[in-house]
């Protein structure tokens, strides 16, 4: 494994008296999709938010392509190809569709310290722009506002952002958290699609959608990782149905 | 598809649709070039040392609503750059300075360097936290001004003559300093209206809107920030320039929290991140004030209530009533 795409070494976080991450080690090879579940509380998305850079560990080393990456602030570590999206959508609502994923493609293509010229005219940011979003079917909402499009489309407009930063990791927050059964068949479609060509940490309570896209599933229980292993084998162990799924 | 991309303008809800976005603007700024007409009917001195007032707080409330309302930076102490910008004309001119020239670069690096300064530490805070930093930083250069027993301290220091062009004092006749505000009221307006449609606006503007968001697709807003609260303070720096040439005169009181206050006033009132709201805004309460203080001192009795009237009924200021459009 030492050429893992990212390495999670002993990290570790508190809240007071609530070790929310507790010296979770892991390795996420390139290509792979990883699912990451457990019960409600478990601590996902404070390690969403330790790996992203919103929040920083106590301890422990987060290493992205070789490098450290522990100390540095979430818009670093963007621009490095760690990407993230959030549980609770958020987009700029007052932006259109198109504006919310062209200022992605913005963010990595040339410098921002530009005072003159109409960045919302710039035919090859729209046009990159355009392709994340028809990636996602969302090509006929792109001059929508994106307040007002339906909580399924916000969900894959986040998508759409995060894909056009070019990403080397997908950390995905519960991506199809209040979707409908038919939007998250669509998700799950596009994720799929997408398994080939960047590797993905997926965080998801959808149980039928974790064991039909993971590569690999690491199982959480109050911060710590209690396994990590196959589908099948994860499905299998005895400590996870006790724990997680519920069972004596 | 990538055609119908390409060709697409991509609409932004704040800002107007084309042809609104002349319309306004034209009639603001023809209006404001016809003004000294008025003088024709008698009065001339007064009526151009008016409406000069109203074009430089113009300025003063465009650099404002650049920070204020395109990047969500309410700042509490922008008199402060208006009376740096005065003092580096008011002082250089003591010293036997009075080129126009040398004179508005001193004020606008003076005002500039002193943005870059205070806003590198008040950046670090938010919201209320914000407000009330560039308030002891605006108190501050208040306090020092007073302070300066050479150059008047609180009474304040006049000015021997106008500054000069080129050794000639073209700037000495009144109404070529009207439109020589103008002018410059007209090149500071065409300049931040690029700047906020530039890649550079759009990353200001985002990061207003929601800045965790910005952070997550790499940028981060703090130089965005300090790079427009240096604009934002080198614009009213050149207001307070003009005001210094126009008035012959600077002293404290052009630096006091009240007139930070006013200049918060003129961008609400007119309407926030629209810039051709503050243009209105700082004219109409140039005008209401002129008018209202002649009947009592006490004109803010009468201004309030109005005021809280448009705050809580136009949410898109007095622009918003003219065109029917709330910025919100």
């Amino acid at each position: 494994m030492a050429d893992a795409l990212l390495r999670l070494d002993r990290v570790t976080k508190s809240f007071g008296a609530l070790r929310v991450t507790d010296a979770v080690s892991l390795d996420i090879p390139r290509g792979e999709l990883h699912a990451l579940i457990g019960p409600n509380g478990a601590g996902k998305t404070s390690l969403i938010h330790q790996l992203s850079g919103s929040l920083a560990s106590d301890s422990g080393r987060i290493v992205f392509e070789g490098e450290e990456v522990t100390g540095l602030p979430m818009h670093a570590r963007a621009r490095r190809g760690l990407v993230r999206s959030f549980q609770i959508t958020s987009i700029l609502p007052r932006f259109t569709a198109l504006e919310n994923v062209a200022l992605a493609v913005q963010s990595r293509s040339g410098s921002s310290f530009r005072f003159l010229g109409d960045a919302a005219r710039e035919a090859r940011l729209n046009e990159e722009a355009m392709e994340a979003l028809a990636l996602i079917g969302l090509a006929e909402r792109a001059s929508r506002i994106a307040g007002t499009l339906s909580h399924g489309e916000k969900r894959g407009l986040e998508l759409a952002i995060a894909l056009a930063l070019g990403p080397k990791l997908l950390l995905l927050d519960e991506p199809m958290a209040g979707a409908g059964d038919g939007e998250s068949e669509a998700l799950v479609a596009i994720l799929r699609a997408l398994k080939s060509r960047v590797t993905i940490l997926l965080v998801e309570h959808d149980m039928q959608a974790v064991f039909a896209l993971a590569d690999r599933i690491s199982v959480l229980v109050n911060g710590s990782v209690i396994a990590t292993g196959q589908p099948d084998a994860v499905r299998a162990d005895a400590q996870v149905r006790a724990a997680y799924l519920g069972e004596a | 598809m990538q055609d119908l991309a390409a060709t697409m303008p991509a609409t932004h809800v704040a800002s107007p649709p084309d042809r609104m976005r002349l319309i306004v603007p034209a009639f603001l700024f023809a209006a404001l070039a016809l003004a000294p007409l008025l003088g024709l009917v008698g009065a001339e001195r007064y009526v151009l040392a008016l409406f000069t007032r109203c074009v430089i707080f113009a300025i003063a409330a465009l650099g404002l609503d650049l920070a204020l309302g395109c990047g969500g930076l309410v700042s509490f102490g922008h008199a402060a750059f208006i009376g740096i910008g005065g003092y580096a004309a008011g002082i250089l001119t003591a010293s036997g300075i009075d080129d126009a020239f040398v004179l508005l670069i001193v004020a606008l690096a003076a005002s500039g360097v002193f943005a870059l300064a205070t806003g590198a530490i008040s950046l670090k805070t938010r919201g209320v936290h914000f407000i009330m930093i560039t308030l002891a930083f605006g108190q501050m250069a208040y306090f020092v001004a007073n302070s300066l027993k050479a150059y008047g301290g609180d009474d304040g220091l006049t000015l021997a003559n106008r500054a000069t062009v080129f050794g000639r004092d073209l700037l000495a006749d009144n109404r070529s300093f009207y439109y020589l505000s103008l002018a410059l009221l007209l090149g500071v307006y065409v300049f931040a209206r690029a700047v906020v449609r530039s890649r550079f606006g759009r990353v200001l503007r985002g990061a207003k809107e929601n800045e965790t968001r910005m952070q997550a697709i790499g940028f981060n807003p703090y130089p965005f920030r300090l790079i427009t609260y240096a604009i934002s303070g080198m614009t009213a720096g050149l207001a307070g320039f003009l005001l210094a040439e126009q008035s012959e005169f600077v002293s404290p009181a052009f630096m006091t929290w009240q007139r930070s206050g006013d200049l918060i006033i003129m961008v609400m009132l007119g309407g926030v991140a629209s810039l051709d709201g503050a243009i209105i805004g700082a004219v109409f309460v140039v005008l209401t004030e002129e008018l209202l203080s002649g009947f009592t001192e006490h004109w803010r009795v009468i201004f309030g209530p109005f005021l809280i009237l448009v705050v809580l009924f136009a949410r898109g200021g007095l622009l918003g009533l003219l065109t029917g459009r709330r910025h919100g």
